[in-house]
């Protein structure tokens, strides 16, 4: 049987679409508002949703996510909840995938182990660790692949060839291309090397090829989709939640944003 | 054989490694290259030495502590890094990474700083060598190191103000390393202590090695021995490193490591060492100060330059094949320190090789007065004068 992740490719691919991922903290802005966060985007049209888990050093994070995992941590999140947020979304009969970004030292500490278990069990799709590169996740990767978990690795565009090529032997589900040297955050441009690099890993792999960091409109989802199979929407998506003042509002603002980047063709 | 430490991928036993975000590991690797060239390198080896005798001021004085000698009854020698141009051993290193800026073609350095000793020496190694410095401070240590941050700009660097987190050293690291992620092509990451990925650890134990290397000539001649104790202050380690180093293999040598108490280990403090456990912060798998979610706490010491919930992850590999102690002293233990050192030998030492002095009379029981001891004088305390007179109330009516 296919994963819920590989589902979505093999869907995607065969409509000739493209996969739209917004980026949203678990308990954030408030500590139970991810449910009804992730079912409008989810409604609205995205593909998949990225929860991240709330780091105090978030050092790849600009400064959008940085407030709102401070604020999430005020609200007392804990990596438990992940797991409570995604066996609700599963009850609740969410079938499209749920991936968990993370530093690695909230799932170090928390037990490795015991976090692929309870992803398992709860119904977690995949895990993205921003700061654990291949050379230090063969225990972690070896705990993914026994509980089904696909590991997400990251390429960066001036990740050289014998990189790519140690990545690639090791990704699970897709591959996340950072779009620019740099740390998540709204911005205009992309790395100008950005299409030859995805150009360079699509003639070594068929693993789709999912692009984040910076994305926020419209014209970056037209360039993408011309050149990969999906993108993670996380700053923006973060900024339009907080700029909502109350819960209708916010539903309003989520639905218009998932579909303005949906519809790009 | 334990001088071999990190293995190839920048371990320390359990320790080290490299945790970051894939944007920068070309650059770790293109650093590691550039650093193994380098130390082979005749041209670069004679420029460094060159530059650490007459611009530095190499070696620096062993010095003899006639009266705290008397005092404690045991022998007493000061490694007397104060003594460095800028006043602290964070010059060692700055220079040395500075001319490896240059051989990676390079034009500007990020770096972090807490009590303002490394942003010092950075600012002045960018100075002499013509390299773009931008130095990220902590808003607290901002505030409380003044006089730093106008040396630093001064010396032609851009000084930033770290608002974010707990706006002390960790904070400025994050701001360092994202500025560095983005900048990777141009810039070059300046680390002023024994921590951050592999190969950081390695190459600033490698750079401040020097002053253990000139410890173990000075006290041959003076003792005709190998000292019984090495002493020195540990934030992230660096100063403490650098003197324990040539001493890892020699057994009959006890390393002491000395980390803030802060207000005590029941309160605020920066023990790391003593009572931290094993975590992933600033690219490194080391100890750290987290609570039981794995979020990174505040560090808390008089001394800005302890101030840091992480420490080197070749301290917590010492520490745990029991080569290396680690104890830890309050802020009050400190400033008797400072008063120490200043009454007894004339030399006003920084409030955090203080940490060091102020354990001193803990040995006096297990010392007599054959044993011979080495405490590094990591920086002096010009720039600790304000919270210094605050706390011994010099001004007060």
């Amino acid at each position: 049987m296919n994963s819920r992740i590989d589902q979505l490719f093999i869907n995607l691919k065969k409509d000739k679409q493209f996969a739209v991922i917004p980026f949203i903290p678990i308990n954030w802005p408030g500590t139970d508002d991810t449910i009804s966060i992730v079912e409008t985007a989810l409604s609205a049209g995205a593909d998949a949703i990225e929860l991240g888990i709330p780091f105090s050093d978030p050092l790849a994070d600009g400064a959008t996510n940085q407030l709102a995992y401070q604020e999430a941590l005020k609200n007392g999140s804990k990596v438990d909840n992940l797991f409570k947020i995604v066996d609700k979304l599963r009850t609740r009969n969410v079938k499209k995938p749920l991936i968990a970004f993370s530093y690695f030292n909230p799932i170090y500490r928390y037990g490795i182990e015991k976090f692929m278990i309870n992803a398992e069990v709860s119904g977690l799709d995949a895990i993205i660790i921003v700061d654990l590169p291949p050379e230090e996740s063969i225990d972690f990767s070896q705990l993914a692949k026994k509980h089904k978990m696909h590991q997400i690795f990251l390429l960066a565009p001036n990740s050289n060839e014998k990189r790519i090529e140690s990545v690639i032997k090791l990704a699970s589900g897709f591959l996340y291309c950072v779009s620019v040297a740099g740390t998540t955050g709204v911005r205009d441009n992309f790395s100008t090397g950005l299409e030859t690099f995805v150009n360079k890993i699509k003639t070594k792999t068929d693993i789709p090829i999912i692009i984040g960091f910076g994305i926020s409109k419209k014209e970056h989802i037209k360039f993408i989709k011309k050149i990969a199979d999906g993108a993670v929407v996380g700053s923006a998506f973060v900024e339009t939640i907080r700029n909502s003042n109350n819960e209708n509002q916010r539903d309003m603002k989520i639905s218009e944003f998932i579909h303005n980047l949906v519809e790009v063709d | 054989m334990r001088n071999l430490f990190p293995d190839n991928e920048g371990h320390f036993g359990e320790f080290g490694g490299k945790f970051v975000p894939e944007t920068l590991m070309p650059a770790l690797d293109e650093l590691e290259d550039i650093f193994r060239l380098a130390i082979n390198d005749n041209n670069f080896t004679e420029e460094l030495d060159h530059l650490l005798t007459s611009y530095v001021g190499r070696p620096t004085p062993l010095t003899f502590a006639k009266n705290l000698t008397k005092k404690l009854g045991f022998k007493i020698y000061l490694k007397r890094e104060d003594l460095c141009h800028t006043g602290a051993h964070k010059i060692n290193a700055a220079i040395a990474q500075g001319l490896l800026v240059k051989k990676m073609g390079k034009s500007r350095v990020v770096a972090e700083t807490g009590a303002g000793q490394h942003g010092v020496a950075t600012a002045t190694a960018c100075a002499l060598l013509g390299i773009d410095a931008v130095i990220y401070m902590g808003a607290k240590d901002y505030d409380r190191q003044k006089i730093n941050v106008a040396r630093m700009r001064l010396l032609g660097a851009t000084v930033i103000k770290v608002d974010s987190g707990s706006q002390t050293l960790k904070d400025a690291i994050n701001e360092a390393i994202r500025d560095w992620v983005t900048n990777v092509s141009t810039t070059h990451y300046l680390i002023g202590s024994v921590v951050g990925p592999h190969p950081y650890p390695e190459i600033v134990r490698s750079f401040q090695s020097i002053i253990g290397k000139e410890v173990k000539d000075q006290i041959m001649i003076e003792e005709k021995k190998m000292p019984d104790i090495v002493i020195a202050c540990v934030g992230g380690g660096s100063n403490a490193m650098g003197i324990f180093h040539s001493f890892i293999d020699e057994e009959n040598t006890k390393l002491i490591g000395i980390e803030a108490a802060g207000e005590g280990l029941n309160k605020k403090h920066a023990a790391t060492l003593s009572v931290g456990t094993t975590g992933i912060l600033h690219g490194m798998k080391s100890l750290v100060l987290q609570n039981s979610d794995g979020q990174i706490q505040e560090a808390h010491s008089i001394s800005a330059g302890l101030d840091y919930p992480g420490v080197g992850p070749e301290h917590a590999w010492l520490k745990s094949i029991k080569r290396a102690e680690y104890y830890s002293v309050t802020n009050e233990v400190a400033l008797m320190g400072v008063k120490l050192l200043s009454e007894s030998e004339g030399i006003i030492p920084a409030l955090e090789t203080a940490h060091a002095v102020g354990y001193l009379p803990e040995l006096t029981n297990v010392l007599n007065e054959q044993s011979v001891l080495v405490l590094n004088v990591s920086g002096r305390g010009d720039k600790d004068m304000d919270i210094i007179s605050e706390k011994l109330n010099f001004f007060s009516t």
